[in-house]
């Protein structure tokens, strides 16, 4: 029987809104310390290039064809294998995509600090993985953090709720900056999942030590209908009154979590986020009555 | 003395000039000051009009499309998005 612990339903109404699971410290120190063994990591690097191609060239990290089913992608024994199966990153797995994913590809991150380099990398531009997908399934991105990341190492940056819009990749390099965008700086062992859409990069490394960050995208081969912890999910909720409220909304209600605006939302393209959300609840639920806050309804009303 | 064109990208909450600053993005053609995605995370105006007083000239602003029927509810790219410049001396 699997240990593995599914999300719950507000977990997973707001992995629908905002795009993102982030998991703190998850991971083992021990696995940690196994996973930069396995790499090729070393305290004491003479160059980037000398210690990029010595990674490229030693590391454990397996190379794995395109397709490959997770239960078959790493090593019994490898850190990556026993960190897929931790309880709680089994269990967001299982959720998001499915026991029965399989490997699009992986990669290991390096950014490397100044004093490496002839002349400071910049930070990466905005982008969304990996080209115009306009689905309404979703891969995953699980972003594996080995070590402590701090303000100054450019942990990588993402913007809340932006996943379910339809972008080409690096079309939006030009955003520099947007409100409500969040950087990563997270304990070692920390685990960042992304739906595909979100529009992220990686920092700019300022500090004197090396960064890690080692990325998996996972592919469903299943549809994506209740396959976390559907206990607690109560899709006939009635309606709530919308707007003149008298008092704040329930902030775990799933209502709430898919109506909740971004300090990036415009204005009325903000409200399309919501219709867009409440679809893709119905997407996750398979229940095509769904609605939150009435949004779709008031669309969706044509008296016969 | 040779002048060079410093660009303010400002991305807007609506289509009005005075409406909130939601993402921005700034491009220095003199090279006295270099920007980067992810280094900001305040808005250097709180409006675009608030920029204009500043003495930002605007000469672009994005146009209101119709919906394409059957596409109305996918969002996508920043729908309102303003260029504002300075001319800026550069250093020789």
């Amino acid at each position: 029987m699997s240990n593995a612990e599914l999300l719950k339903t507000t977990d997973m109404a707001r992995f629908a809104a905002q795009g993102y699971l982030r998991l703190d410290g998850v991971v083992p120190e021990s696995l940690n310390e196994q996973f930069l063994k396995d790499i090729g990591h070393e305290d004491e690097i003479g160059s980037a290039l000398e210690h990029y191609q010595r990674i490229m060239g030693r590391s454990a990290i397996p190379i794995v064809p395109a397709g490959t089913s997770l239960n078959d992608a790493y090593p019994n024994d490898s850190a990556l294998a026993k960190i897929l199966a931790l309880p709680r990153v089994a269990g967001a797995i299982e959720s998001l995509v499915g026991g029965d994913c399989v490997v699009d590809h992986h990669f290991l991150h390096i950014t490397f600090p100044p004093k490496l380099l002839e002349k400071p990398a910049p930070s990466q531009h905005t982008h969304q993985d990996s080209t115009i997908d306009p689905r309404r399934a979703f891969d995953v991105q699980i972003m594996y953090f080995p070590h402590d990341v701090t303000e100054d190492m450019g942990g990588t940056r993402f913007v809340p709720g932006t996943h379910l819009r339809i972008v080409s990749e690096a079309a939006i390099s030009r955003y520099q900056n947007i409100r409500g965008q969040q950087r990563m700086v997270c304990p070692a062992g920390t685990l960042l999942f992304v739906h595909h859409g979100i529009w992220h990069g990686g920092g700019a490394n300022r500090s004197d030590e090396m960064r890690y960050m080692f990325k998996i995208r996972l592919a469903p081969t299943r549809r994506q209908q209740r396959l976390w912890d559907t206990r607690d999910l109560d899709t006939r909720a009635p309606q709530r009154p919308i707007f003149w409220l008298g008092q704040p909304p329930e902030e775990d209600d799933v209502h709430t979590i898919l109506t909740t605006k971004q300090p990036w939302h415009e204005q009325d393209t903000g409200r399309l986020e919501y219709l867009n959300a409440a679809r893709f609840w119905r997407y996750l639920t398979g229940d095509d009555t769904f609605d939150a806050d009435y949004w779709l309804t008031r669309v969706e009303n044509e008296p016969q | 003395m040779s002048r060079r064109q410093h660009v303010l990208i400002l991305y807007l909450e609506s289509s009005a000039l005075d409406s909130r600053v939601i993402a921005w993005s700034n491009y220095d053609g003199s090279g006295r000051s270099r920007h980067m995605a992810g280094d900001q995370d305040e808005p250097p105006y709180k409006t675009g009009l608030h920029a204009m007083r500043d003495g930002w000239r605007l000469f672009q602003a994005s146009t209101l499309n119709p919906h394409t029927p059957g596409d109305e509810f996918r969002t996508g790219y920043l729908k309102y998005e303003f260029f504002f410049e300075q001319l800026v001396t550069a250093d020789e």
